[in-house]
């Protein structure tokens, strides 16, 4: 982190409340997302305790494990996730525009089809994205009795195709200024600087103490009690916001409700008689309403506190260029669900090391992308690359007319301009501003003997001798100039998959590609 | 590779560091007891405690607490900032389980995680004894006739010393393997999943620098062992997927092991930080008031940064001090860097204000130019607001 974030930082201690990191917002928000808070078992892999899911703040579904090591209450949990989530997603499907784009094959344009709206998944914490990605993992592979009639334990028959969407999904939040799937903690540590480390701003509820304080308290007082304060059967006031649950509250209270549950369930199975029937069912709703109870107890805050951090995020101001970005986020919803209407298999395991390799490229990319647009559409991201000798605000000082030697002059003005940053410019290097919202070049000529400097204009001005009107800065403008490009392209294009060389992986396997179901045994948990 | 970052062997040469006589040992072991409390016994070195050296090896309040074997969870509770840490039943349960799964069938399965199909007879000798010291000896006989014998030899959870800033503490690893030739392995138990082969590799990396504090301990007694040799990789064993079907990776610990190595001599040895407390001074949870215990704390200074609160039980104790003193680094390690001299929070700001600190110094220089180009921004955009 540089040292204008650290300086906030401190703002924020000495004044007791989160200071801004950003004037505007960096990442899309949906009109409608889809809010999910899951909770898991402690000590297993992927065993769902429960989960809020939603996009109505008002009215969020409640799923419950009540035995969380039950396979069967394991899939009915997952089936009704699925219920939730995949009409969610489907509603997103046909709404389409019309697109020509470049076929990367045969270099000619084609139209296709592009989703005008994509669904967007928020959970509380970055560790909520993790379990996204774990819960994908178990269930994009499982078998339903209409695909395999003789598996052993069949999913029910959306599980698959859940998983294979929140495996996207997971893979997506990824990339670097992607919305599909974000955490609400890293929304708000992107938007603003606590008075505490950003190993503690992972934590929501203290994260949002200091961002928005009830009634005035200091923030690090308010976020010591979301942290730590408990009630007086030893229980957290403000319970972690998942997916992993609090040790005493497992021990004190889920653990002999659980029991509960289970001794009633026996209750159920050993009864003779109707009579006898009737009673252990009623103790068995009661137990299991019970569990309901706990569960949501520690899911409720956490849910309200998602959503409370939205609304503080909705109170900025769009970024210029979270469009663009939202756009990509488009792209990559389009095609997953054409290559979940192609009937493809689902991800593998594994990517192969073309795949790999591409998405690497791609994460790249990205983030530089992502730098250059926020610090060209947020002054307070500038003023920390400023900071850094990577751009200056200079204000145009004299504007000397000149042109290209060639048979045909092109325009090539010189600029003096005034600033009292310190960039880090050798003759040569180029610099950039935005003009219109497209970059526009100059070349560093040299420095005056006043400690001006000197920039030549290199492109955007026009075909003709004179340059198009408004591309030449005016004398007195004030102007931001980056030593960055805002569209950088990291590294030599990747060839073709099947044009891979064999050094590195070769051409990717096509045959039986569809990748085997994991083993399951008896005892195994998911 | 260079000698000096690993090779076992020849400590390098410590100027400061009288070497200690078994008298000096018995002074330190006596005082320490006086801190601890005489009636309480000392803890081990747990996982946790291993974490904390780790991640703050120059702690000198960690590295006496835990030298001197003190209960760091129920003197925080006193101190009325307890702990967070704590472990659910589930998970108690559901590791127990997996546990003996792995080591069951009289360690045949272990060894086939090991890759050896046919072991032949696997000994699994009793270590029990009274006292950690009787268990260390048995531990220590065990391997001896282990190394000498000519078949594959399971310690479940054997019990060995290692010497921290020069005193004892006791070292309980899940399992460690003899095989015939006489090289012992370290093996990790642990609960998180390896999925696809892969595992989160923060829990890998602490399995891993714990296994290094194991190697180093067992390479002590193979020293004394002839014919012994530690290995340098150890046997991480973790549910396989989803199941608990056990699956294991063999993990190269020479870094953690040469690093932790460094940290282990470099520690100020804590006869010097008990030297230096007033007399009369004690940890003693049970017979001291909370306000000795924390007048009794505050004698030993600490280093807090934000990643004790994960590692260190005293954690949020020590994080309140270092708020109330103002200090940078409870916003981070990595801030500390930047500031050069300043080292509160109220010095940082009042140089970044203009109202104090050198200009000429770069530090103070960088922070106002931030300050000015922060304050430029923000008006910047309440101006694009209001129009």
């Amino acid at each position: 982190m540089s040292l204008i974030a650290h300086l906030a930082r401190m703002e924020a201690v000495a004044a007791g409340r989160a200071q801004p990191l950003a004037t505007v917002r960096h990442r899309r928000l949906a009109e409608r997302p889809l809010v999910l808070v899951p909770l898991t078992t402690a000590g297993e892999a992927g065993a769902p305790l429960g989960a809020l899911v939603g996009t109505d703040p008002e009215e969020p579904r409640l799923l419950v494990v009540p035995q969380p090591r039950d396979r069967e209450l394991r899939f009915a949990f997952l089936a009704e996730l699925a219920e939730e989530v995949l009409p969610y997603v489907d509603g997103f499907a046909d709404a389409v525009e019309p697109v020509e784009r470049k076929d990367s094959a045969t270099g000619e344009k084609v139209r296709v089809e592009l989703c005008l709206d994509a669904p967007q998944l928020i959970v509380p914490s970055r560790a909520g994205i993790e379990y996204v990605r774990l819960l994908g993992r178990s269930t994009r592979f499982r078998r339903t009795a209409e695909q395999d009639p003789d598996t052993p334990y069949p999913a029910p028959p959306r599980v698959p195709l859940l998983g294979r969407w929140l495996t996207h999904y997971g893979e997506r939040a990824r990339v670097p200024g992607s919305s599909l799937l974000l955490a609400a903690t890293d929304l708000l540590n992107r938007h603003w600087a606590t008075g505490q480390s950003s190993l503690e701003d992972q934590h929501l509820g203290a994260l949002l103490a200091w961002i928005d304080p009830a009634d005035g308290e200091r923030g690090d007082r308010a976020a010591h009690r979301a942290e730590l304060a408990r009630d007086e059967r030893g229980q957290l006031l403000c319970p972690p916001a998942g997916p992993a649950t609090d040790p005493a509250f497992d021990n004190q209270l889920l653990a002999p409700a659980i029991e509960a549950y289970d001794r009633a369930r026996q209750a159920v199975g050993a009864a003779e008689d109707g009579e006898t029937a009737d009673a252990a069912l009623a103790g068995l709703h009661r137990a299991e309403r019970e569990v309901r109870r706990l569960v949501v107890s520690q899911l409720k805050p956490t849910w309200d506190a998602t959503w409370r951090a939205l609304g503080l995020l909705r109170a900025l101001p769009e970024g210029a260029r979270v469009e663009d970005r939202w756009t990509r986020d488009r792209w990559s919803f389009t095609a997953h669900r054409d290559r979940i209407a192609a009937g493809e298999p689902p991800q593998p395991r594994r990517d192969d090391a073309v795949t790999a390799a591409a998405k690497l490229a791609a994460r790249e990319q990205a983030q530089g992308q992502l730098d250059a647009q926020e610090a060209l559409d947020d002054p307070l991201v500038l003023a920390g690359r400023r900071l850094s000798g990577e751009a200056f605000a200079a204000e145009v000082v004299e504007v000397v007319r000149a042109w290209t030697e060639s048979k045909r002059p092109a325009p090539r003005p010189l600029l003096t301009v005034r600033t009292e940053d310190r960039p880090h410019l050798d003759p040569g290097a180029k610099v950039y501003r935005s003009l219109d919202g497209k970059p526009q070049s100059a070349e560093f000529v040299g420095r005056e003997e006043d400690g001006s400097l000197v920039l030549r204009l290199l492109d955007r001005m026009g075909r003709s001798k004179e340059p198009a009107e408004g591309t030449v800065p005016e004398k007195g403008e004030r102007i931001a100039w980056t030593l960055f490009e805002h569209d950088a392209r990291v590294g030599p294009r990747l060839p073709d998959p099947e044009e891979t060389p064999w050094t590195h992986g070769g051409p990717p396997r096509h045959a039986d590609t569809a990748e085997l179901p994991d083993a399951v045994t008896p005892e195994d948990l998911l | 590779m260079s000698a000096s970052l690993d090779d076992g062997g020849s400590r390098p040469p410590q100027t400061t560091d009288p070497v200690p006589t078994p008298a000096s040992r018995r002074r330190t072991r006596e005082r320490l007891a006086e801190l601890r409390g005489p009636a309480v016994p000392p803890r081990p070195l747990d996982a946790r405690a291993l974490a904390a050296l780790a991640a703050n090896p120059g702690c000198r309040r960690r590295a006496l607490l835990d030298g001197a074997g003190v209960d760091k969870g129920a003197l925080a509770s006193r101190l009325g900032a307890p702990a967070p840490f704590g472990q659910s039943q589930f998970a108690i349960v559901r590791g127990n389980s997996f546990e003996a799964k792995v080591k069951a069938d009289g360690g045949r399965e272990l060894l086939r995680l090991l890759g050896v199909e046919d072991p032949g007879t696997v000994s699994v000798p009793d270590l029990s004894a009274s006292g950690p010291e009787g268990r260390t000896a048995r531990t220590a006989l065990a391997l001896r006739e282990a190394t000498a014998g000519d078949g594959w030899t399971l310690l479940d959870h054997p019990l060995l010393t290692l010497e921290v800033a020069g005193s004892p503490v006791h070292l309980e690893p899940d399992a460690v393997v003899v095989d015939p030739a006489g090289r012992w392995t370290v093996v990790e138990i642990k609960s998180f999943p390896m999925i696809d082969g892969a595992a989160d590799p923060a829990k890998v990396g602490a399995a891993a620098r714990q296994a290094a504090v194991y190697v180093l301990a067992l390479e002590r007694v193979a020293a004394l062992t002839e014919g012994a040799a530690v290995r340098h990789s150890v046997l991480l064993v973790c549910p396989k997927d989803f199941s608990n079907l056990p699956t294991a990776s063999v993990v190269d610990v020479r870094k953690q092991r040469a690093v932790t190595r460094r940290q282990l001599e470099r520690l100020t040895r804590i006869d010097e930080i008990a030297d230096a407390l007033p007399e009369g001074l004690s940890f003693d949870v049970a017979g001291r008031s909370a306000e000795e215990l924390s007048a009794a704390v505050e004698a030993v200074p600490h280093a807090y940064a934000p990643e004790c609160l994960a590692a260190c039980e005293l954690g949020f104790h020590c994080r309140s001090r270092a708020r109330e003193a103002e200090a940078v680094q409870t916003l981070g390690r990595s801030v500390r860097g930047e500031l050069g001299g300043l080292t509160t929070i109220g010095a940082v700001l009042a140089a970044a204000r203009g109202d104090d600190g050198e200009p000429e110094d770069p530090a103070v220089a960088a922070l106002r130019r931030a300050r000015a180009l922060r304050q430029d921004a923000l008006a910047e955009a309440e101006a694009a607001a209001c129009r």
